[in-house]
């Protein structure tokens, strides 16, 4: 039965060695507050550059609202405060219109830089492409001859069901797991392509700060470089019907060496029962 | 002035001209812009409820993880008819309202200039909806593509697509024909002496709304004319397979979506700039920078739109322009802010409902700007882009920003369409639930959606159940609040302590003039404004 061997090959080579990667990984917090500074150099950069307009929001913040807070308590009419007859100040006006200009100028020039890294997907060592469908995802190595669908796991699958009656909170990474999830090697520059088969669709990894639609007709790229491994999660971001909600991303990278090895057995499992014998690494390339 | 002496008695406030005919009749055949305008702030309170209702079918469900109460599609199909709704059904006609009843007050006009348009544009809007709610009992159930109604996937509706359509072309129409009675009515009927930049602050950010209701719904009229004419007469212009392109659609509805936005916000803007300088007892701070900070922020509102749609891969050029143009609409922006805040600064503060409205929306408004001006930054959109973050922001600026702003409106006129004071102290405990819960609400919406929370989504994973939970809670603690808004609203249309003709201390206006209640016809005469 070649589709039996192939489950007992994937069993074997794909899940179990990956399980123990995803089951070092803790559940993502509780209470969380604050975007996740990931594990891209990108991530990094996007989480300080947030940190960044977000403590600047807070600064102009105190000083608008302790200005209102200051009006609302100091000028009060219980308190027997004489309105002022002024309804102009041109210096006033000119200040606050061309301080909050020099710090949009200045914020402009500071995200630029970024972006422009962001968009840079030269060099990259591994191109995968990436499709959406109603509902799931498919990966394709491009030129190594893996390709594989990666849909919601059984478990979460069954507990979210119209009152299922399983409590998603007994449930391992709930709605965040993959009957199959994408492989990558660490420190590696990869590019992805992205379109969909479908209607819109978009992938998003918060841990690579990478978020883009897919879409049909269109070949989007961008890039994503992992410095640790580890198992990250992430969901459709772009909505595409009722499964909208039910189909996450799983991206697990491994150091190269496992996942060339990875790689190949992926392959195997790919063509085993098949009549022509799957094509080895260096042959491709 | 002289409108103000043929007050006499109230129940015969109009015995010089006809009064209006009784029963049925009076609503149906009105052109009176009074009228008119009870009617539009009737259907957008009746409306807002509906919506509500939908928005709390959307919290119940996300009250915590696991499906509990509806399917995913008809969960989608309570987020698309929701927006539609409070957008098109609620907000919108809300402001139509207070410009019917106030804008020929405010400039000395006896009417709109055009009341039979004024009585069709708002009849067209009860059908428009109810066809548009119909939607939700045919077969493969109401949209639910969202209210953007992205292609390809708003092809995938059933029955209701062609309904969903007409209804928003009706929706549109019924918008552009209120717009243009708004601007030939400033235009043409202002009092002598009245110049335009004498006139009202709320005259003015409705005079702008309206020139960009004009520009962008036939926008929006032909997107969706276009999805029409692919799902139904073979064209392709959203449809791969036929050499069109989805993210075409997306470029012509945010092309009418953004200035939506200001559409939405700049009554808003209007009524608070109305109501800040009343209980502030100072007249309003830079007049004219306000006038030329909301004519600039409509301009920007036509060239910011790809700012919704960083993610589908524009050029890099592209995404550096739009950064930079949505940043720009912060300066105008502020400039409005900082004149609030000088309005107040120096002033003689005093706390009634209204106020406390408008500076509950400076604060929470402020907000959704700062979360605004974060989204903006393109490398950070990537991160917040369609999550909660970006529910948190746009809901910052409708609810505490538009929507506190049309509650603050009607508190303040109250009295004066009615002629009796509302229950101050209800009003004060509606206004506390309201702003409590409205933080409840929203604000952790911002956390699961910086930690990962997709929006648009029926269920979620674990990690974002409790700020869900406590959202939810704020949920139903504002949709109930809103009740008592509605007993203190027939409370003070049935009774309650006159209202003085001025009602307010000192308030500025032609409105604070006439009786109150405001007679059926005002201004036969025009007044002389100095």
């Amino acid at each position: 039965m070649p589709s039996r061997i192939a489950k007992l090959l994937h069993r074997l080579f794909v899940v179990l060695p990956l399980a123990g990667i995803a089951a070092a990984q803790a559940e993502a917090p509780r209470w969380q507050v604050n975007m996740p500074v990931g594990v891209t150099p990108i991530s990094r950069e996007t989480y300080e550059l947030h940190m960044l307009i977000l403590w600047v929001c807070v600064v102009i913040g105190v000083i608008v609202f302790g200005a209102m807070t200051y009006a609302l308590v100091k000028f009060r009419h219980s308190k027997g405060a004489v309105p002022a007859r002024w309804s102009h100040s041109t210096t006033a006006e000119v200040i606050w219109t061309v301080i909050p200009t020099i710090i949009v100028v200045w914020m402009a020039y500071v995200a630029t830089p970024l972006l422009i890294k962001i968009e840079d997907t030269r060099g990259a060592e591994l191109t995968v492409k990436i499709t959406g469908y109603q509902w799931m995802w498919e990966y394709e190595y491009i030129g190594h001859d893996v390709r594989f669908f990666s849909v919601l796991a059984e478990e979460s699958n069954a507990a979210r069901r119209l009152r299922s009656g399983i409590d998603p909170f007994t449930v391992e990474n709930y709605l965040l797991d993959v009957d199959e999830p994408l492989v990558v090697p660490t420190n590696t520059k990869i590019r992805y392509l992205l379109t969909s088969n479908d209607v819109l669709h978009a992938w998003w990894v918060p841990d690579f700060a990478v978020k883009r639609d897919a879409i049909p007709g269109r070949i989007n790229e961008g890039w994503f470089l992992v410095e640790e491994p580890g198992t990250y999660r992430g969901q459709c971001a772009e909505l595409c019907g009722k499964d909208h909600g039910f189909m996450p991303i799983v991206v697990v990278a491994v150091p190269p060496e496992q996942f060339t090895a990875w790689l190949d057995e992926r392959r195997d499992v790919q063509y085993a029962g098949r009549e022509e014998q799957a094509p080895r690494l260096g042959a491709v390339n | 002035m002289s409108q103000t002496t043929h007050a006499g008695t109230h129940e015969h406030h109009d015995d010089h001209d006809h009064g209006p005919p009784k029963g049925i009749k009076r609503w149906l055949f009105t052109t009176n812009h009074k009228d008119i305008g009870t009617m539009y702030l009737v259907f957008a309170l009746i409306m807002l409820f509906v919506g509500g209702a939908m928005s709390l079918v959307i919290r119940a469900e996300l009250f915590q993880p696991g499906m509990q109460f509806v399917h995913p599609d008809f969960f989608n199909q309570m987020t698309t008819m929701h927006a539609l709704i409070m957008v098109f059904g609620m907000i919108m006609p809300a402001f139509v309202g207070f410009a019917n009843w106030m804008i020929p007050m405010m400039i000395g006009a006896p009417d709109m200039a055009l009341p039979r348009l004024n009585n069709w544009s708002f009849w067209i809007l009860p059908f428009a909806s109810l066809l548009l709610l119909s939607t939700l009992f045919m077969p493969g159930g109401a949209p639910a593509s969202g209210w953007t109604m992205y292609p390809p996937l708003v092809l995938q509706t059933g029955d209701a697509f062609p309904f969903l359509i007409f209804s928003v072309h009706l929706l549109g129409m019924s918008s552009i024909l209120g717009a243009i009675n708004i601007i030939v009515t400033i235009m043409n009927m202002r009092a002598p002496g009245m110049t335009l930049l004498k006139m009202p602050m709320f005259c003015w950010t409705w005079l702008i709304t309206a020139y960009l209701l004009i520009a962008v719904m036939p926008v929006l009229a032909g997107g969706v004319t276009m999805l029409l004419t692919d799902q139904y007469f073979g064209t392709s212009f959203f449809q791969i397979a036929g050499g069109g392109d989805p993210v075409l659609f997306q470029h012509i509805f945010w092309f009418f979506g953004h200035p939506e936005v200001y559409i939405i916000i700049l009554p808003a803007f209007g009524i608070i700039s109305q109501i800040l300088p009343t209980f502030s007892r100072k007249p309003l701070f830079g007049y004219e920078s306000m006038v030329y900070a909301v004519a600039a922020i409509a301009f920007l509102s036509f060239i910011v739109w790809a700012h919704h749609m960083f993610t589908v891969g524009m050029p890099l050029a592209g995404q550096l322009f739009f950064m930079m143009s949505t940043m720009l609409i912060a300066i105008p922006t502020g400039v409005k802010i900082f004149n609030w805040t000088a309005t107040m600064w120096r002033g003689s503060i005093s706390f009634e409902t209204p106020m406390l409205f408008s500076v509950a929306f400076l604060f929470l408004f402020t907000i959704g700007g700062f979360s605004g001006l974060m989204l903006a930054i393109v490398p950070a959109d990537f991160q917040y882009h369609d999550s909660y973050f970006v529910v948190a922001h746009f809901h910052y600026v409708l609810v505490p920003g538009a929507l506190f702003g049309a509650i603050a409106g009607a508190y303040y006129w109250l009295p004066k369409w009615t002629g009796h004071m509302y229950d101050e102290t209800l009003g004060k405990v509606h206004f506390w639930l309201s702003a409590i819960f409205v933080n409840i609400t929203f604000f952790p919406q911002h956390f699961v959606g910086l930690a990962g929370m997709p929006r648009r989504i029926p269920d979620y994973a674990t990690q974002f159940a409790d700020f869900n939970m406590i959202s939810s809670i704020g949920a139903f603690g504002f949709g109930f609040s809103q009740l008592l808004f509605v007993y203190v609203i027939i409370k003070c249309v049935k009774g309650g302590q006159k209202a003085t003709d001025q009602v307010w201390d000192n308030p500025e206006g032609l409105e604070w003039t006439v009786p109150s209640p405001a007679p059926y016809h005002t201004f036969d005469t025009a007044p002389v404004v100095k």
